[in-house]
């Protein structure tokens, strides 16, 4: 995985200084909140409910077990031992202390980690397939193309102050796990007479206005995916509206100008960038590339896997997927116990997973987006011993992609924009579905909770979503169904009326009932959703 | 009633308006009436406040109650880690914010 350079040490050993700096004065009173709170903001360091709020940037969820301990001793050392892994492949701690703070960010600086751009205006971390690298599907590893854009927007001095924040995606294979296309800008590296290129989409997004971004240019040669960035970012940046907070992501730009003049714009910029050498030459590329080589894979070809324990089975059979070479598997590790806080993970937790990376996975880790971990390279021959271990910290529950393995934002319990609690109504669901025993039975079925419209718990891309909104002062729960953020994505549509707490666990019930009755051979609950539209569920639900 | 709330600047921790200091527990809070704007102004620049503003709150068998649940989970903490509640002991604390 990438290593920082001298001048990457540097940037962000300055940066940790400055903050020192910048807090120092705020508590002798020198510096306002009103001119403090941009300088902590631009550090990740948010005010939410109960404290302040650091969120640590994590580029592309790649980790290494050096950095994951480190994520561990911090949650110890300065919050109260535990942490919140999100659907940004980042991760946040609730109960920081302004006073500390400064000290938390020289410790992450020590393993090459910071909290820049995880807020603000700008261009936020880039997120990419938590399978890179080791996806038996994917064309190539977009993490260097994901590390050559994270060099170029870290602290761009054009694009520090954007109309509103700005994220990027990248992918390699057909199969998006990245949720690419509801992002500001979705790549997606392809191939195009034996050359390889990037296809662009630009313009999707969660939130208030949710859009699947459109295609704007189908490919890009690679040595000219900075400049083609950097023209995407220039005409949004010109164009965006600065106005109205609401109407200020580059979806609504591309909108309302319509994909085909918003793509015209850009080929105009792109055509004056591409005189002014915007682009680093492809050697740094090439020196990226280094950095995210195979790892030492030994010939596993023979490798079984001993399936004579059930639990064990099922979990291989759920919670492994597909690796690019044989005897090898990608292994996720589930933080959504029954019942459970979706995402959070203790330090022990961490310290666990970052042995289990060190002894069985060639020293990497990854965040889902979907707030689980993956260890991305285990033999087959190793699955047994790393599942025991797993089984024994409480993180072997074999639930990968069924309706127990939820998406939770933080909701009311944490955040301060939230309408409602979240996290409640995910461990409701999940008792729920373990009680009756209908997990398995219904497969794949993705399922994501927001506490509020903005979306951070992707609700309107979940098989089924949740919306919490307030109705009076009381929690509501709005419900969706037919969202997907995979190849296939598709934007959910509410039901009708909302429900109470305890009735959305029952509306949710009901829903995956109405599936089971409707299903054909094979067909999952989306795919139910799509053939027979909404009404057999609007008629269980209110009929 | 209106009761003021903020959070220390140091912690982050949640604190609320005695009539002369400020506590961690929301039962400490007093009624502000009109003057929430001037003793958030003064406290705020004597930094011993960060953020602060004015809710309503009601007066439930004697202990102040914040109107809305965001208040009260201030008040408490996370409804879903009780164990780091203020009130870890109680299990009807939660009944009181819900
Ligand atoms: S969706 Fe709303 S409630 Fe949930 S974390 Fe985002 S801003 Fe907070």
């Amino acid at each position: 995985m990438y290593k920082y350079d001298q001048y990457d040490q540097q940037m962000v050993d300055t940066r940790v200084e400055e903050f020192r700096d910048q807090t120092a004065r705020r508590l002798a009173g020198k510096i306002s909140e009103d001119q403090f709170k941009p300088l902590r903001l631009t550090n990740g360091l948010y005010l939410q409910l109960h404290a302040y709020m650091l969120r640590v940037a994590i580029p592309y969820g790649t980790l290494d077990s050096r950095q994951m301990h480190a994520l561990a001793d911090i949650a110890d050392r300065y919050d109260r031992g535990y942490g919140h892994f999100t659907t940004r492949q980042n991760i946040q701690y609730n109960w920081i202390k302004l006073a500390e703070a400064p000290d938390l960010l020289a410790d992450l600086a020590k393993v090459e980690m910071h909290a820049i751009q995880t807020s603000g205006n700008c261009i936020r971390n880039i997120s990419s397939d938590h399978f890179a690298g080791a996806a038996a599907d994917e064309l190539v590893d977009p993490r260097p193309y994901a590390e050559l854009l994270r060099q170029w927007s870290s602290f761009h001095p054009e694009f520090s102050y954007l109309p509103r924040k700005f994220k990027i995606a990248v992918i390699a294979s057909d199969t998006d796990r990245a949720a690419m296309k509801l992002h500001d800008i979705g790549i997606q590296i392809v191939e195009r007479d034996d050359a390889l290129g990037a296809a662009f989409y630009v313009g999707g997004g969660m939130g208030r206005t949710p859009m699947v971004a459109p295609s704007i240019r189908d490919f890009v040669p690679l040595d000219q995916l900075v400049t083609y960035s950097e023209a995407c970012l220039r005409v949004y940046n010109r164009y965006g509206r600065r106005d109205n907070k609401y109407k200020a992501r580059i979806k609504i730009l591309v909108h309302e100008l319509g994909a085909e003049e918003y793509a015209r714009q850009v080929e105009e910029e792109f055509a004056h960038l591409l005189g002014q050498g915007v682009e680093p030459p492809l050697a740094e590329l090439e020196r990226i590339k280094t950095y995210f080589a195979d790892p030492a894979f030994q010939d596993a070809s023979n490798d079984t896997i001993d399936r004579s324990d059930p639990d064990f089975a099922l979990w291989v059979d759920r919670n492994t997927v597909p690796h690019k070479r044989e005897g090898y598997v990608s292994a996720v590790i589930s933080l959504k116990p029954v019942g459970g806080i979706p995402g959070d993970a203790t330090a022990r937790q961490m310290h666990v997973m970052a042995e289990l990376a060190k002894s069985y996975s060639f020293d990497e880790l990854r965040v889902m987006h979907t707030q689980n971990i993956v260890l991305p390279h285990v033999r087959k021959a190793q699955l047994y011993t790393l599942w025991q271990t797993l089984e024994a910290e409480g993180m072997g529950a074999p639930n990968l992609d069924t309706i127990e393995d939820i998406i939770a934002c933080p909701g009311l319990d944490y955040c301060s924009l939230a309408n409602a609690r979240s996290i409640p109504v995910a461990q409701k669901i999940s008792e729920r579905f373990a009680e009756t025993g209908k997990t398995a039975e219904l497969g794949e079925l993705k399922l994501k909770i927001s506490g509020c419209i903005n979306a951070c718990g992707h609700h309107h891309a979940g098989h089924i979503g949740i919306l919490g909104v307030d109705k009076k002062g009381t929690e509501n729960y709005q419900l969706l169904l037919g969202g997907s953020e995979a190849a296939d994505t598709s934007l959910g549509k509410i039901t009708g009326p909302g429900f109470s707490e305890d009735g959305i666990v029952d509306a949710v019930e009901k829903a995956t009932d109405v599936y089971l009755r409707e299903r054909s051979d094979g067909e999952r609950f989306l795919d139910t959703y799509r053939r027979i539209g909404m009404e057999p569920f609007k008629e269980a639900l209110y009929g | 009633m209106k009761i003021l709330t903020g959070n220390d600047l140091k912690s982050g921790a949640v604190i609320w308006w005695t009539g002369h200091d400020w506590s961690l527990h929301v039962e400490d809070a007093v009624n502000v009436g009109e003057r929430a704007d001037e003793i958030a102004r003064r406290e705020e620049a004597a930094r011993r406040v960060n953020a602060p503003y004015a809710i309503d709150a009601e007066l439930r068998d004697g202990r102040v109650r914040p109107a809305h649940i965001k208040d009260r989970i201030r008040a408490l903490g996370p409804t879903v880690r009780p164990d780091l509640t203020l009130k870890p002991a109680d299990p009807e604390a939660r009944h009181w914010v819900i």
